[in-house]
């Protein structure tokens, strides 16, 4: 009856068994599979919308309402310039509303003036006009020099000097192409921690990993299986992203694709083992979930994925820098913006070297098996 | 030859206070037979059998499974031994073949995962994903992965809680399988009858110790007779005051003990000691309400020997319910 086969390798090969068991399980989950590939796009597609076609920003202003408001309304939209002006009439109240609320950016109030400003004040012989603005946001600080600019100029200013503007708008140093590494990079993190860690807490949660203890399974086959389908999960993730960014956005990559594949497999490898060490001894998934949360926050926020880490004060840019996603993310945009070389990013490579070793040791060591 | 050997084994849980789950526990399983731990919830049981599987550290004793020791045989034992867990979720998604493949994968040698699902009749649903078996079927996968790697030791905890009649006596078939080709079962479970029905001995295990060891025949034979009779009476009268003790002089009655209103009195020939009783009741002048007679089982010796019954809890659980 028992007709016993002994078969070291081939058809039960346990790692190659393994991995078959994970992508399986997933491939066989239509939500995971939506949520791991269609989300880098959409994500890419929101922000590409928010980023790509966007006019040169429209100054929205305010006028007090007052005789002289329609004079003034006019004279903005003589503007010849770049600049374009979106004006509206309100009442004082209702515009300082606006201007704290940061729905306009600067409030005009011309109620000095008769109903014609050319005519002038009483006073001192001048029109007079009124800014109120909020001096710490850029955007307000800009359109109060804008509109007085304009202003003077339909007052009669004349400028003495000649000057012409030449607009540059070309690949390579726009934001879309600067945001791209970033998301990839973060795709990477979310993409390796939330695949790895969950996975094997929910295993641990139903006991399967104590029963694979009590077979003669080894140990790093397992861990070893977890991150290699980890990787393969992750190829269509990161094709997905860069094809639609290259499509889209005409988002290129200035320097070789060995470089970039090669930081795409190190940031994975990373962050899979990153994500078995927050995963090696939680027992329910809410306890994953938070570590998880924790290990990811000063990432998003300090790694620059949507700004540059380097606008950090200098006293906390060593913690920075020593931060998994800093080096991954500023080498993916070195090589892609820049061209450089792998030869050139050694130190944030063995940055990422580190981590992965690191992590992957004492998740071997620390892993909770029952 | 010992399949498995436990000596003064101990295993406390670092609480406050400190948990004692097993306290000396001895143990001596022969190659061969199919072994029953049967006790209460909370008496050991699971704690002893994962010690045996090397999944959980004993505090002291020893332990040796199938001539080996874990910590320095660890391999040896694991290609040997075959295990359920009391609970282990598989993989919903996926298939009854790709499952034992899996785990057929992690032995050096075995059986092909089709004839793990002919051993345990599944051979309809071995295409089809964990997740669309029944509770019965998933613990006959949950054994069949036991057996991919053709163990020498097969280690079951609680083989059949939770399942219906039929799945029950479908678990045992498959281990009566088993059994028969000379490998050896250990086996837990708080069912009397599977005990009785299923193990060539029996340790009953209460409070982390083992409290009675030998064949169900044995056990059952240590009462003084393999009857029971029992009775009860209404309660109104003068009846309280009962001393159950005046009916061991009775012919054919060995032993006798009263338990809330129930008398229960084990007897070696109940047409002898029967008339007696009832005469013996006449003389007391006692309203009876219920009189029975039934074959003596190990609830009996486990009621015997630790006061209480066996699956106090359930009882307890289903007059709430």
């Amino acid at each position: 009856m028992s007709q016993t086969s002994t078969s070291p390798s081939g058809r039960y090969w346990p790692l190659g068994q393994l991995v078959l068991a994970r992508l399986r399980e997933f491939l066989r989950e239509p939500e995971a599979v939506f949520w791991v590939y269609g989300f880098p796009i959409l994500m890419t597609v929101g922000l590409g919308i928010a980023f790509k076609n966007r006019p040169i920003d429209e100054i929205s202003v305010v006028i007090v309402e007052g005789p002289s408001a329609k004079a003034t309304q006019d004279a903005l939209a003589s503007s010849t310039t770049s600049e374009r002006f979106d004006v509206e009439v309100a009442a004082p109240d209702e515009a300082r509303r606006r201007l704290r609320t940061g729905r306009t950016d600067v409030v005009v109030d011309s109620s000095a003036n008769g109903s014609n400003p050319s005519q002038t004040n009483e006073a001192n012989g001048t029109t007079r006009y009124v800014y109120q603005f909020d001096p710490t946001r850029a955007d307000s600080v800009l359109a109060r020099k804008a509109v007085d600019d304009q202003l003077q100029r339909a007052a009669g200013r004349k400028d003495p000097a000649e000057t012409e503007l030449v607009e540059i708008n070309e690949p390579g140093g726009r934001y879309i192409d600067f945001l791209v590494p970033g998301l990839l990079g973060m795709s990477l993190m979310g993409g390796g921690l939330w695949g790895v860690g969950f996975v094997t807490v929910d295993m641990r949660v139903r006991k399967l990993l104590k029963r694979f203890l009590a077979t003669p399974m080894k140990k790093t086959d397992f861990l070893m299986g977890i991150m290699i389908s980890r990787m393969l999960f992750m190829v269509p993730e990161v094709l997905a992203l860069l094809v639609f960014a290259r499509y889209a956005f005409g988002v290129v990559n200035h320097g070789t694709t060995l470089a970039v594949t090669f930081l795409i497999l190190l940031g994975a490898v990373t962050f899979s083992g990153i994500g078995l060490l927050a995963a090696s001894r939680a027992k329910t998934i809410e306890a994953v979930s938070g570590i998880m949360n924790l290990v990811m926050v000063p990432m998003w926020i300090f790694s620059g994925i949507f700004f540059s880490s380097e606008r950090f004060p200098g006293a906390v840019q060593p913690f920075i820098k020593a931060l998994p996603l800093t080096p991954l993310i500023s080498s993916l945009r070195a090589v892609m913006l820049e061209g450089m070389s792998l030869a050139e990013l050694l130190t944030p490579i063995a940055i990422m070297t580190a981590w992965s070793v690191i992590s992957f040791a004492l998740a071997l060591r620390w892993f909770r098996w029952r | 030859m010992l399949a498995i050997r436990c000596h003064e084994l101990v295993k406390r849980y670092e609480a406050k206070p400190p948990v004692e789950a097993v306290r000396g526990l001895e143990l001596s399983v022969e190659v061969g037979e199919c072994f029953g731990l049967l006790g209460p919830n909370g008496a050991g049981k699971t704690t002893t059998i994962e010690i045996i599987e090397g999944l959980l550290e004993a505090t002291s004793g020893e332990v040796e499974v199938m001539g080996y020791h874990w910590g320095r045989q660890d391999d040896d034992i694991r290609q040997r031994l075959g295990i359920s867990l009391q609970e282990t979720r598989l993989s919903e998604k996926l298939s009854v073949l790709e499952t034992l493949t899996l785990f057929r994968s992690f032995y050096r040698r075995g059986i092909e995962p089709s004839e793990a699902v002919a051993r345990v009749g599944l051979e309809e649903k071995q295409a089809a994903w964990v997740k669309s078996l029944s509770g019965g079927q998933k613990q006959r996968l949950a054994v069949a992965c036991a057996l991919v790697g053709d163990p020498e030791l097969l280690c079951l905890d609680e083989p059949t809680t939770g399942l219906d009649p039929q799945s029950r006596r479908q678990i045992w078939e498959i281990i009566r399988g088993f059994r028969q080709t000379g490998r050896t079962v250990l086996l837990t479970t708080h069912y009397m009858d599977e005990a009785e029905r299923l193990c060539d001995r029996v340790a009953i295990v209460d409070a982390g110790r083992v409290i009675a060891l030998g064949t169900p025949a044995e056990l059952i034979a240590s009462l003084g007779g393999d009857h029971v009779i029992e009775f009860t009476w209404a309660s109104n009268g003068s009846a309280q005051q009962i001393d159950a003790a005046q009916f061991e002089k009775l012919p054919g009655v060995s032993e006798s003990r009263i338990d809330e209103e129930r008398v229960t009195l084990s007897v070696s020939e109940p047409h002898v000691a029967l008339p007696a009783v009832l005469k013996k009741l006449a003389s007391l002048d006692l309203e009876l309400t219920g009189l029975s007679t039934r074959h003596a089982s190990l609830e009996d010796v486990f009621v015997k020997l630790a006061g209480r019954h066996l699956n106090e809890d359930d009882i307890s659980q289903s007059v709430t319910a």
